[in-house]
């Protein structure tokens, strides 16, 4: 799906002005960072209430399409400079986690796999 | 640059740049009570195809070459700007994306806008669509060619270096329990082998080994030390510490065992998949730890099949 579909299913706000490099290809909602490293799949969309620096260095290192953070959770400063420098998409939605991803996977959105 | 990525970064930069990017500033503008037939100079001399028309600091309307050529078309008789400009004013702000922009010259086919500042509500530029191509280019110009100059450098490394076997190598510190600095060093192995041509999926790989490992060293150490050894077909990653070991390599490889203390996973981390998922994403890894004594990982990626 577009980036701008996604934000306009969640009602979702951008945070930072970088964009993802093309569509969104599966979604994954967690807190675990080290959950989200173990991901086989590229230009994924990140749900998390996680309100760290690491995130954005999960990100980073895992290509992610771009990270939003639900229920309103305002990301730290700190959060918001690095993933400006690092290019990284970063929005945010009212929604609780439920209810986005159930918005989502009625869209046909689906979840990423391990790698092997 | 590849194409597919080039038309990405266009649009990329049209939703990120903002329209006071593009704009001109150096503002020229003119009274509504000039006569028309000194406009002509007025375009002239500025190299400008159109004007905003202020009256006592108010905007008025806008004129331009095309106003100039009805002008003459219908018999040039002497009159003012007022009576030929355009009152139809539709402006842009400064903070509007540059895609606002592109919309507005799509549905109106109007050659420029006046820009205004929204919090003052003055008058602050001039917007042509010329202006949103030089900027573009501008900005993609300087994007391509600071990333192009430092992976041409690195990336013809291994040729311009002569000799039998040639490697690379590098290093990065990492203090223990500094979280805020956790994954800098990672960030800085991932560009640099980007920077030296390996593939981006090869990248992520050793990218994402090398963060679990340095989040590792963070969680539980004091700090070591990652180091990256290049050569013309491998990619070794060691990482090193001095304590405090790990008990029991078998079981720390076990998906979910994990000694991380509670504090940890509020973090996002201490799930017990952090060894196993480095060892999938190597292409070989070894661990050798001795309780006091500190541990020892080297990982291993083929980067470049010939």
């Amino acid at each position: 799906m577009t980036f701008q579909k996604f934000l306009e299913i969640l009602d979702a706000r951008q945070v930072t002005s970088s964009q993802p490099h093309g569509n969104i290809n599966c979604i994954f909602a967690s807190d675990m960072m080290s959950e989200v490293l173990t991901l086989q799949e590229t230009d994924i969309a990140l749900l998390t209430t996680l309100n760290n620096l690491q995130v954005i260095r999960t990100a980073e290192m895992q290509d992610l399409a771009c990270v939003c953070f639900t229920f309103d959770k305002t990301p730290s400063e700190d959060t918001v400079k690095l993933a400006q420098e690092k290019d990284i998409p970063i929005v945010c939605t009212s929604l609780c986690l439920f209810e986005a991803c159930g918005k989502l996977y009625e869209a046909g959105m689906r979840g990423g796999k391990k790698r092997e | 640059m590849s194409e597919v990525s080039n038309v990405t970064k266009i649009q990329e930069l049209i939703y990120e740049l903002k329209v006071s990017d593009a704009c001109v500033n150096n503002l020229i503008t003119i009274k509504p009570e000039i006569p028309m037939n000194k406009l002509r100079f007025i375009l002239r001399d500025n190299c400008i195809s159109g004007v905003p028309v202020v009256d006592r600091g108010i905007l008025v309307g806008i004129i331009s070459i095309d106003d100039f050529i009805e002008w003459l078309y219908d018999g040039h008789l002497a009159c003012s700007v007022r009576d030929r400009m355009s009152r139809e004013i539709s402006s842009l702000c400064l903070d509007e994306p540059l895609i606002s922009a592109v919309q507005r010259f799509e549905k109106t086919g109007f050659g420029r806008f006046p820009v205004i500042d929204r919090k003052t509500g003055m008058l602050s530029g001039i917007i042509t669509k010329g202006d949103i191509i030089e900027c573009l280019l501008h900005k993609l110009e300087i994007d391509y060619h600071e990333e192009e100059i430092h992976r041409y450098r690195a990336s013809h490394l291994f040729e311009d270096i002569i000799g039998d076997r040639t490697s690379i190598r590098f290093s990065s510190t990492v203090e223990g329990e500094d979280f805020k600095e956790a994954g800098r060093a990672s960030s800085g192995i991932k560009k640099t082998l980007s920077r030296l041509g390996v593939h981006p999926h090869i990248v992520r790989r050793a990218a994402i080994a090398s963060y679990e490992a340095e989040m590792n060293l963070v969680i539980y150490t004091k700090g070591g030390e990652i180091t990256v050894v290049v050569d013309s077909q491998l990619i070794i990653i060691t990482i090193k510490d001095s304590g405090p070991g790990i008990e029991d390599v078998d079981k720390a490889m076990e998906p979910g065992y994990s000694t991380a203390p509670d504090w940890v996973r509020e973090l996002g981390f201490g799930a017990g998949i952090g060894l196993v998922n480095i060892k999938r994403c190597a292409d070989s890894m070894e661990i050798f730890s001795k309780p006091g004594e500190g541990t020892i990982i080297n990982l291993e990626f083929n980067w470049n099949s010939q």
